[in-house]
């Protein structure tokens, strides 16, 4: 995967998987502390120490489900070679909380890529799921959360025409709207 | 300059979307489901996704559920699609550009016809 953005679909559909109803997904760019965060909290079903453990390093355990993935292991490479770190906490029955950190400036970070796309995505393809956006670049921040959306719309599906356009719209102009206050 | 939506503009959007449906024949839910696990996404599945999402915003086509789900379990197929039409079979494409994914929503979706030439057999 070549975009931040990717793993952050990535890690949101293993809350997905994990039987979550709220999902708090956090982007915090700070450009005074040259740090780059991605958050992803879930009050899904969880995990024991052990398998957190085997989450992040799959090859100390031989998986016999397709549950657990190489997802998180690259990505957790990819932030320590850029002088960060990926930690997860996590409590069966209460949720799982991913955090990610990357230097900002460092050379091999990836682009963050297309987040508005990828909270589309989540949005309109878990149409099941309360999601909560927040982008936030140093103090400004953008939050959807789209039981705003959805209470408004009603019994209308969020893959009508009218009703996709107005998502990408608003998130996008919204990320837009953070970066250019700068 | 960019303007910035709003949550107003939402009823708006609803109001549309109501009366589109008032107008809509009812030849069945038709369900599109985007495999969108790990391997999924590496192999494209957003790009495939989206271009799904596009097609139906530009061509104003109604009455269509998109979803994503985790892993299928055809890695090696992936993108993975699966179109349910009414109480039709659901039929599996695999190998899906968001340029396929086109052609399934011309073909399949909008004509009717399956695109033989894109369904794996599971």
């Amino acid at each position: 995967m070549r975009e931040l953005a990717l793993h952050l679909l990535d890690i949101a559909e293993n809350s997905v998987s994990a039987r979550a109803e709220n999902i708090y997904i956090l982007v915090e760019e700070d450009t005074r502390n040259d740090t780059l965060r991605m958050l992803v909290k879930d009050d899904g079903i969880g995990m024991s120490p052990e398998m957190v453990a085997k989450v992040i390093d799959p090859f100390t355990t031989s998986r016999t489900t397709r549950k657990v993935g190489l997802g998180i292991p690259l990505l957790k490479a990819a932030a320590e070679a850029c002088e960060g770190w990926l930690k997860i906490e996590s409590t069966i029955g209460l949720g799982t909380t991913v955090e990610v950190l990357f230097k900002r400036s460092h050379i091999d970070r990836m682009p963050l890529g297309n987040l508005a796309e990828t909270f589309v995505n989540l949005l309109i393809g878990t149409p099941q799921m309360h999601w909560i956006f927040e982008y936030k670049l140093n103090q400004k921040s953008f939050v959807v959360d789209d039981k705003e959306i959805k209470e408004e719309l009603g019994d209308i599906a969020l893959s009508e025409p009218t009703v996709i356009k107005f998502i990408r719209e608003y998130i996008q102009s919204g990320i837009l709207s953070v970066k250019e206050q700068v | 300059m960019n303007k910035i939506k709003s949550l107003e503009d939402l009823k708006k959007v609803r109001e549309e979307a109501l009366r589109k449906r008032e107008l809509r024949a009812t030849s069945g839910q038709i369900e599109i489901v985007v495999g969108m696990g790990t391997v999924g996404i590496a192999a494209g599945a957003r790009e495939t996704l989206k271009a799904i999402l596009d097609f139906i915003e530009s061509e104003n086509v109604s009455g269509v559920v998109v979803r994503q789900a985790g892993n299928i379990g055809l890695d090696s197929f992936e993108p993975v699609v699966q179109v349910t039409v009414g109480t039709e079979p659901k039929v599996t494409y695999g190998k899906v550009s968001p340029d396929s994914a086109v052609r399934i929503m011309k073909e399949h979706i909008v004509e009717g016809n399956i695109v033989k030439d894109l369904v794996i057999n599971i």
